[in-house]
């Protein structure tokens, strides 16, 4: 029963670190709760309430507050992404948030993982699979997307000047993970 | 030979840095700086290589990568690398260099014969020659071809060497690092634009490199090229400079390939660099300043070692310091050469003789060349040459005569002209216009956010070439958003503007039928090969090429293409516009295929998809297969079991006990919303509306055309919420099929569709111990079968974590799937697999799984279907709800087609042999030989030995088959026709009493 000893395991195990000294680090991110909410703009707003975040209407925004983000994915998509094991709490909170409002909200938490890419050649690293255009004229601090990187999808978030989220679904990783090993060699 | 031939100041190789090299086996001495062209002719080899048809010997005839002649194989074993360009190929220490197409050696070569024997290689000799007997083609004559033909051999061993790649975007990419190209980077960087830089050669600077005489703002021009190169760093961050690059491709919406050759000149390469880099660039705006190529006279015998451009001697003498020879005569119809030839002379080379075809030429060059004392003689040709594995004399004849004049020498420079290198303005899919005056083919009209500057566009003076770029580069910073750019310009002193040409075949006073005026070198084609070509009824250029393959060899004519067609055009009495030109392809110059490939092979050649429980069954020894891009458990063999022992023992354990497997690759979607069950309504050919939440449905889903294309378990979650599940390989077609319709046909609809075949890791517990094996992990669930019957999903825990507990069969026995968020799915897998030790239970992979459900008659989509089979036809009309107004592929359903009765349809087999199981994909006929050209009743779709029928069995698709229960029918083999009787699909527990204990 509940006595059992459960243990996670992350999709990242077994990886070995990615870092080149004083140029790129790629590493995993913490577990956290996530969800794929899809809604017209009325039930995000609502959405919003619930959640603590305002999921921002213009396309490929992050907004991020108090360790929860908001990604702006489609017209009527949004990823949701808080701190872990907020799965049932935030699912309680947005239905009584939204009514009966329409509004589709499900759990993917499991689903994606995400790692970080920072340091000086994070974009350069980025640049070995992801086809956008990555300086921080084209892609600020905030934006997000999806996107491939190589043959995987990805969703691409500029956190900071020198840093990216990457999200991903969970048997990507090791392919993910094999690349940007091979390409760290020669940023 | 020593190093005489190298001058001691002169040129930009290292002088103290001496390396040596090998070529055909002999060792030889260069200089860092040098390419193994420079450094072969500093001692005294011109006999580079073989012709392709004729085995000529050939000398290198440019100093870039237009060469045909000098290509040669670098380097040993794994890394030996044919038909690499002398002229580019970078020398380093120890570099091992070999020549091609010769045996037994470069000087005596017995494939030679074929020059003797030329008259029967004439022009489209395949199509000629090798026409009979018919069989022949096959077995001797394409055999033999293709093993005389091609020039160096590939390495058999793997390549060592490891390729990567970049998607970089710059708002100006400029090509080539000439004046004009340099300019354009100048001018453009300074705006703040964003720029990529790049060049094929070692260092930048194009023709300036080979400049002695120029100054450029008071500066020489090399120090003018460093000068520029240092400020372009100095942007670093926004300026990206690339040397050793090839501009490859043009391709659509400003896409350029690039291909960036890292380490081939280095002695010892770090091993972390990757080989060839391949730069697949998005530019705003392009520069394309690719300069002109040197265009060949076509003379007789003008392929001997020893002849080369003009403007490549001058290059080989100012650039590498080398005296490429030590009497020389010119052959020219354009001043240029007489800037060679003056510069030649400076390095110790006695011009014996500038024969120049124009009627007059009185330029400023030309003057200078008669004041430095050389014979200049006008509208005088050159008409032939002697020698054999290096020229010994030049034949000269004055226009209109035919006497003929030797003259001794060692070298032979020509220059006909010059023409624009157009290759990636063509690519990039604009017009190119006809220039009379000068006749050249220059770009017109734009496709693209493009414009050439310098040469390629056909300006003829070095002043032009600044102009050009320095305005291109501005007009490109500009376009892309940056237009605080200043006019620029250079102060020129020093340079002398050259000008002239001339296209096609030297007049000579030589039997045209009997002499070889090599127009292709490359590819052996002939100028009388191209009159042959317009007289046996070739028009278009597009017809002479592929008839004679001039301008198909890897040079793609760089060198050829312009003498080509003036020669067709005259033979045909065209205009060169009215004949046309070829289309000019990527690449530009060969790239290696581990380039294109980069990071694309071996494990990461394609993404491997691992289950959550991956790690579990590799280490109980399981065998894997792949089902899309999935490693999936096949079975899970004891020790001394083979595969068909392992699946038999497999079967036999779920039916006895249980068995427990991994699911997790099933497609699962979430259809979420007020409209949920109206879509599902829609999309599957199943009634949704009135399921109870917390059951289960089999759910069938059609194509447009009535034929399944997918199925699956559905469990209602809540009234809002389906949990659908597809097949492992039909995930992302079935969600793209939704997607689809919910998009374009239902919009009106309130629901949404997320994937969540990776939130959740399944493990299947399969059996009549199933429910026992479960039970104790289970927390709020009543999993007794009142209170949780066959087809029902609950939710609660299991071993603490959420759960969707499905209870389903797939195997036809007491069955539950245990869906719980991925990263606990080993964890929960091994405490089941704990409970399930208890029970003698197995662990059991996809043949099993394949082998129990066809026991039961259960169909897969892909092995029962095939994109042509319907509901009915697989006896599943009770899947279908009658009452609905549509679902997608209802109206097909009663196409006269689909609804006549000679189907074929889902039946079983039985072999009258019980042991001889049936190869799947084989043809069912109704007698046991029929003769040739009987069609096929069916075909047999899964075939396995079974544990617990004691016996084979089959499945099939037959025509008419529910109507032939019992009759015996055949399958015809290799050794022999097998009978088999006809029953139907379910073999096991037909009332189905084992799925609802």
């Amino acid at each position: 029963m509940s006595d059992l000893k459960i243990t996670r395991r992350s999709a990242f195990e077994g990886l070995h670190p990615i870092q080149v000294e004083g140029s790129v680090t790629v590493a995993p991110t913490p577990y956290a709760t996530r969800f794929s909410f899809r809604g017209d703009a009325k039930a995000a707003s609502a959405c919003s309430k619930g959640f603590g975040v305002l999921l921002p209407n213009d396309l490929l925004k992050a907004e991020s507050d108090q360790g929860r983000t908001a990604i702006s994915l489609g017209p009527d998509e949004w990823l949701l992404i808080a701190p872990d094991g907020e799965v049932e709490s935030l699912e309680a909170a947005i239905a009584k948030a939204l009514g009966d409002q329409h509004q589709s909200l499900v759990d993917i938490s499991h689903r994606n993982t995400a790692f970080t890419v920072s340091g000086l050649k994070a974009e350069t690293l980025l640049a070995s699979g992801c086809l956008l255009d990555l300086h921080i004229s084209a892609f600020p601090v905030g934006m997000a997307t999806r996107t491939i990187y190589s043959k995987a999808d990805i969703i691409l978030w500029r956190t900071a000047p020198d840093t990216f989220h990457v999200e991903l679904w969970r048997s990507f990783v090791p392919f993910v993970w094999g690349l940007l090993e091979e390409a760290a060699h020669e940023v | 030979m020593s190093l005489t031939l190298r001058a001691t100041r002169a040129g930009r190789v290292d002088r103290t840095k001496p390396l040596t090299f090998t070529f055909d086996g002999k060792t030889y001495r260069g200089f860092e700086g040098d390419t193994l062209a420079s450094a072969l002719l500093a001692n005294g080899v011109h006999l580079m290589g073989r012709s392709f048809k004729y085995h000529r010997p050939r000398g290198v005839v440019t100093a870039g990568s237009d060469e045909p002649n000098a290509l040669v194989s670098i380097g040993t074993g794994a890394r030996h690398t044919p038909n690499l360009r002398a002229p580019q190929v970078e020398l380093y220490d120890g570099l091992v260099a070999q020549s091609q197409n010769r045996w037994p050696s470069l000087s005596f070569d017995v494939g030679a014969i074929n020059n003797v024997l030329s008259p029967l290689f004439v022009a489209g000799f395949y199509y000629k020659t090798f026409m009979w007997p018919n069989v022949a083609w096959k077995k001797l004559y394409e055999p033999i071809i293709r093993r005389a033909a091609g020039l160096g051999t590939a390495s058999n061993e793997a390549d060592p060497d490891h390729y990567s790649t970049r998607f970089p975007h710059c708002d100006v990419l400029v090509i080539g690092s000439g004046p004009a190209g340099l300019s354009a980077a100048l001018a453009a960087a300074r705006t703040g634009a964003r720029v990529i830089l790049c060049d094929e050669q070692s260092e930048f600077g194009g023709s300036l490199l080979s400049e002695l005489h120029a100054t450029i703002d008071g500066k020489p021009a090399a120090q003018w090229v460093a000068d520029s190169v240092a400020e372009l760093k100095v942007h670093a961050s926004r300026v990206t400079i690339l040397p050793r690059t090839q501009a490859f491709g043009y391709f659509a919406q400003n896409f350029i390939g690039l291909v960036e050759r890292v380490t081939d000149h280095l002695a010892k390469p770090d091993p972390k660099l990757p080989r060839d880099r391949l730069w697949q660039v998005r530019a705003k705006q392009v520069v394309i300043a690719t300069g002109a190529h040197e265009r060949p006279m076509v003379f007789p015998d003008n392929d001997r070692p020893g002849i080369m451009l003009a403007d490549a001697a001058r290059t080989y003498a100012n650039r590498y310091g080398v005296r490429p020879g030590g009497r020389a005569v010119v052959a020219t119809a354009h001043d240029s050469a007489y800037q060679a030839a003056l510069d030649l002379k400076a390095a110790g080379v006695s011009i014996e003789l500038i024969a120049d075809l124009r009627k007059e030429a009185n330029g400023p060059l030309p003057m200078a060349a008669r004041a430095a004392g050389i014979r200049v003689e006008t509208g005088m040709a050159i008409t032939g040459s002697t020698g054999h594995l290096r020229v010994s004399a030049a034949l000269v004849s004055k226009l209109g005569t035919d006497g003929e004049e030797a003259i001794p020498c060692d070298l032979i420079l020509m220059c006909g002209g010059w023409t624009p290198s157009v290759h990636l303005f063509s690519q990039s899919r604009g017009k190119l216009k006809f220039d009379e005056t000068r006749q050249v083919f220059i770009p017109g009209e734009s496709v693209q956010a493009e414009r050439s500057a310098g040469a390629c566009k056909g300006s003829e003076s070095l002043m032009q070439a600044f102009d050009d770029g320095f305005a291109a580069g501005l007009d490109a910073a500009a376009k892309a958003g940056f237009s605080k750019g200043t006019k620029v310009t250079v102060k020129l002193a020093g340079v002398i503007d050259a000008h002239g040409g001339y296209l096609g075949a030297v007049p000579h006073p030589h039997d045209a039928g009997r002499v070889k005026a090599f127009v292709d070198f490359q590819n052996d084609v002939t100028a009388k090969d191209i009159k042959l070509a317009t007289r046996e009824g070739m028009r278009s250029i597009e017809h002479v090429k592929r008839y004679t393959t001039t301008g198909m060899a890897t040079d793609q004519g760089k060198l050829s293409n312009m003498n080509a067609l003036a020669i067709a055009a005259e033979a045909l009495g065209k205009s060169i516009p009215a004949v046309g030109l070829t289309t000019f392809r990527q690449p530009y110059t060969p790239i290696s295929f581990g380039a294109m490939a980069n990071h694309s092979r071996g494990e990461l050649f394609d993404p491997v998809r691992k289950t959550p429980t991956h790690a579990w069954a590799e280490a109980q020894g399981a065998v894997f297969e792949d089902v899309g891009l999935w490693k999936r458990a096949w079975y899970f063999p004891k020790a001394g079991e083979d595969m068909h022992q392992a699946v038999l023992r497999e079967c036999k354990t779920v039916r006895d006990s249980a068995g427990v497997f991994d699911a997790s690759t099933l497609g699962k979607i979430e259809v979420v919303g007020p409209d949920a069950a109206e879509f599902m309504n829609l999309l599957y050919t199943n009634p949704w509306s009135k399921l109870e939440v917390g059951r289960c449905r089999y759910g069938l889903m059609l194509n447009e055309a009535g034929f399944v294309m997918d199925d699956g378990v559905v469990g209602r979650i809540a009234q809002d919420r389906f949990h659908v599940t597809t097949t492992t390989g039909g995930a992302p077609r079935v969600l793209n099929h939704m997607e689809d319709y919910l998009q374009t046909e239902f919009p009106h609809l309130k629901v949404a569709l997320t994937s969540t075949t990776e939130q959740y890791a399944v493990v299947a517990v399969q059996g009549p111990n199933a429910r026992k094996i479960i039970a104790p992990l289970i927390e709020g669930i009543d999993i007794s079968n009142e209170a949780m019957p066959h087809m029902s999903v609950r939710l609660g825990k299991i071993c603490g974590v959420p759960t969707r507990l499905f209870r389903m069969s797939f195997t036809g026995e007491l069955g539950f799937e245990v869906n719980v968020p991925a990263d606990y799915g080993q964890a929960v897998w091994e405490a089941i697999w704990a409970e399930a030790q208890k029970y003698e239970a197995c662990a059991y992979g996809t043949e099993t799984m394949h082998v129990l459900r066809a026991e039961k008659g259960y169909i897969i989509v892909g092995q029962e279907t095939d994109g042509t089979v319907t509901p009915n036809d697989l006896g599943l009309d009770w899947a279908i709800g009658k009452a609905k107004p549509d679902f997608v592929g209802k109206r097909s359903l009663i196409r006269p087609d689909l609804v006549k009765a000679d189907r074929k349809q889902l039946v079983g087999l039985l072999t009258v042999d019980p042991q001889k199981v049936l190869e799947e994909g084989a043809q069912i006929t109704l007698v046991g030989n029929p003769p040739a050209g009987t069609s096929a009743l069916g075909h047999v779709t899964s075939s396995y030995q079974s544990a617990v029928l004691g016996r084979s069995f089959a499945l099939a698709i037959v025509a008419a088959g529910r109507a032939r229960m019992g009759e015996t029918l055949y399958v015809p083999m290799p050794d022999g026709p097998i009978a088999v009787t006809v029953t139907d699909p379910v073999f096991y527990d037909k009332e189905g009493a084992k799925l609802h204990v």
